[in-house]
């Protein structure tokens, strides 16, 4: 039987205790925001240890403590790929090679680094794609929140709704980007502090590491794997068929850890935004490696909790059910479930105080991005431009009202999808994956030309369109013909994306060849690797706050971890 | 503004209640059956109680 609760007065003081705070911050901050630069760049001086842990934890929302919590009970181990491979070496290229041209371009978003390297056409597609994008991932944090709250508290769906939007747009509007970094750095602690007692005491219930090791090895045989699937990251990645993930290698290693990892980290707004509000160019460059030492220890968090769920449920004398919609078993309910099951009166109110400020944070990542892209990228560039800085921190403001408005109606548009994850990753893959070819292209080949990049970009988006059109995995996608079919929705995504970065890159370097080069080296000064002098960190600097030797034992610490779970 | 004094203060505050409460129930077997025995409150008290107080002394230092 699923089990029953309810929350305690205690557990409502946490909660208003902590929404006090997150509100309070952005009270605090609404004094400083006099111009649209500190509204909706944070002012370019916020310390880079703040900035680093506002990276990770802007990224922490619905579809890391879900998704990740599900695919680690459907998967095991091999779901920290998305932590590694899937964002280690992104990060680190990221802030040795990105970041310099992000920061020293003085433009104000990815869309605006665009326009400057290539053209306007080019910036406007990257911005409208992303706008939406954002405002979609937004609503489906909000919808993801309501729903929980539905199932887990019984709390009234609209109400939920409207009660986290509310907050998210007080603290937003009030403090700007800069209140939104700094109430993602209180949500990242308080995520640590409300999952980590679930670990311990989950681990000491399934008989610690090697306990869990041996009832997971009980689940893998009963699945028709290897013993040892569900606590290995590669070793049973030779083949699709011989991992539950149904990915081999070589969509692995090319699709998560080089197109979907690099497009997301490296060109994806709503986390690069962090690292241009950083108070110098090494702040800015150190502000991926700081984010990236937690990022590789969050599987303990976030995917640990599922891999004992699962062991949990296979195992008669424990006797966990996941809370599910209508009797169902929903592997989405993972962690709700697990904070239901340990944690007593006081500590539950944390823990369910901390899964709302994940799926906040995630919420105001998106539309802090979304307002900065709206008014620079869109209403500075085709509604009314040449207006002074206070018009534009107007708009800023209204931008944040219309952005929650907007996600409101995508959370109500998201509750007719029914696997959150599988639809992130889909949308992911048609518009960013091609991304990262344009940008690597445009910084790194001074003869890239506006065009060629532009039609390269339109033909890799296409490119995934149609791979997707025309593949079927788990009953999806198809919708042409059904030429190839993929043993998991997760291999056609990465294989997908492949597909669209490829048809990218070959069109465009092939589109430059027959296009000519508007833009003059001086224009291209301090935005291709080539024509920018090499960047030297501040002076000042002790030698291991240095992005180089940094990115060293960052590389060093996640080869060490493939290692011992290989 | 240093966002360490909200964080401390966040953390000093909500670890100093549940450690309260995890004393106060130090005897409650029933509240703590389903965390394997174990008063999670109040560990968990004191480590929020200790890391919002180190923020609290590196930001006033």
């Amino acid at each position: 039987m699923v089990e029953t609760f309810t929350l305690g007065f205690l557990d409502y003081a946490i909660m208003a205790i902590y929404f006090f705070f997150v509100l309070g911050i952005g009270w605090a901050l609404k004094k400083y925001m006099k111009s649209s630069a500190q509204f909706l760049e944070g002012g370019r001086n916020i310390p880079s240890w703040i900035t680093g842990l506002a990276f990770i934890s802007a990224n922490l929302g619905a579809l890391e403590v879900f998704g990740m919590g599900a695919s680690g009970a459907k998967y095991g181990l091999m779901t920290a790929h998305f932590y590694l491979i899937g964002a280690i070496p992104a990060m680190i290229f990221l802030a040795l090679f990105m970041m310099p041209f992000y920061y020293g371009s003085k433009a104000r978003s990815v869309p605006e680094y665009l326009k400057l390297r290539f053209d306007e056409k080019t910036r406007g597609f990257n911005a409208f794609s992303f706008a939406i994008m954002t405002i979609f991932a937004s609503g489906i944090s909000m919808f993801a929140l309501a729903r929980l709250m539905e199932v887990m508290l019984h709390w009234n769906f609209h109400y939920s709704i409207i009660a986290s939007a509310v907050i998210v747009l007080v603290y937003t509007y009030l403090g700007g980007l800069k209140s939104a970094i700094y109430n993602e750095v209180l949500q990242f602690f308080l995520i640590v502090i409300g999952f980590l007692p679930l670990v311990i005491i989950g681990l000491q219930d399934v008989g610690g590491w090697d306990g869990l090791t041996m009832r997971l090895n009980e689940v893998a045989v009963q699945k028709g794997y290897a013993a040892g699937t569900w606590t290995s990251m590669w070793k049973f990645m030779g083949s699709a068929a011989s991992n539950p993930m149904g990915v081999d290698w070589m969509a692995m290693f090319m699709g998560l850890g080089f197109v979907l990892a690099f497009g997301y980290w490296c060109t994806n707004f709503l986390v690069v935004q962090r690292a241009m509000a950083a108070n110098s160019m090494s702040g800015a460059r150190r502000t991926p490696l700081i984010g990236a030492l937690p990022k590789m220890f969050l599987p303990i968090l976030v995917i640990v909790p599922g891999m004992i769920a699962i062991a949990l449920m296979s195992s008669p004398d424990k006797g966990l059910i996941l809370i599910g919609n209508n009797g169902q078993m929903d592997y989405n309910m993972i962690i709700p479930t697990m904070l239901v099951h340990y944690y007593p009166t006081g500590l539950l109110g944390l823990g369910i105080t901390a899964l709302m400020a994940s799926f906040m944070s995630g919420m105001a990542g998106n539309v802090t991005a979304f307002n900065t892209v709206f008014t620079y990228d869109i209403y500075q560039s085709y509604i009314r431009p040449g207006k002074s800085d206070t018009h534009y921190l107007k708009v800023g403001q209204f931008a944040t009202i219309f952005g929650v408005a907007v996600s409101i109606a995508a959370a109500y548009v998201a509750a007719n999808f029914n696997n959150i994850m599988d639809f992130l990753q889909l949308i992911f893959a048609f518009v960013n994956a091609p991304l990262f070819a344009t940008f690597m292209l445009g910084m790194f080949w001074k003869r890239t030309t506006g065009n060629a990049a532009f039609w390269g970009l339109l033909a890799g988006t296409t490119a995934a369109a149609l791979h997707y059109s025309l593949t079927i995995a788990e009953g999806k996608g198809g919708w042409l013909a059904q030429w190839v079919e993929y043993p998991s929705g997760m291999a056609q995504g990465f294989w997908t994306a492949m597909y669209a970065w490829t048809v990218c890159f070959v069109i465009t370097i092939v589109l430059t060849f027959f296009t000519k080069q508007l833009k003059t080296d001086d224009d291209l000064r301090g935005l291709v690797y080539s024509l920018t002098p090499k960047t030297h960190d501040e002076t000042g600097i002790v030698w291991y706050e240095k992005p180089v030797v940094m990115a060293a034992i960052i590389g060093t610490i996640s080869i060490i971890l493939t290692i011992i779970f290989w | 503004m240093d966002i360490r004094i909200p964080i401390g203060l966040l953390f000093a505050i909500l670890g100093l209640i549940l450690a309260i409460f995890g004393l106060f129930t130090i005897n409650d077997t029933e509240l703590y059956a389903r965390s394997l025995g174990k008063n999670i409150n109040l560990w968990t008290g004191i480590a929020m109680l200790a890391f919002g107080g180190m923020m609290l002394y590196f930001a006033t230092k």
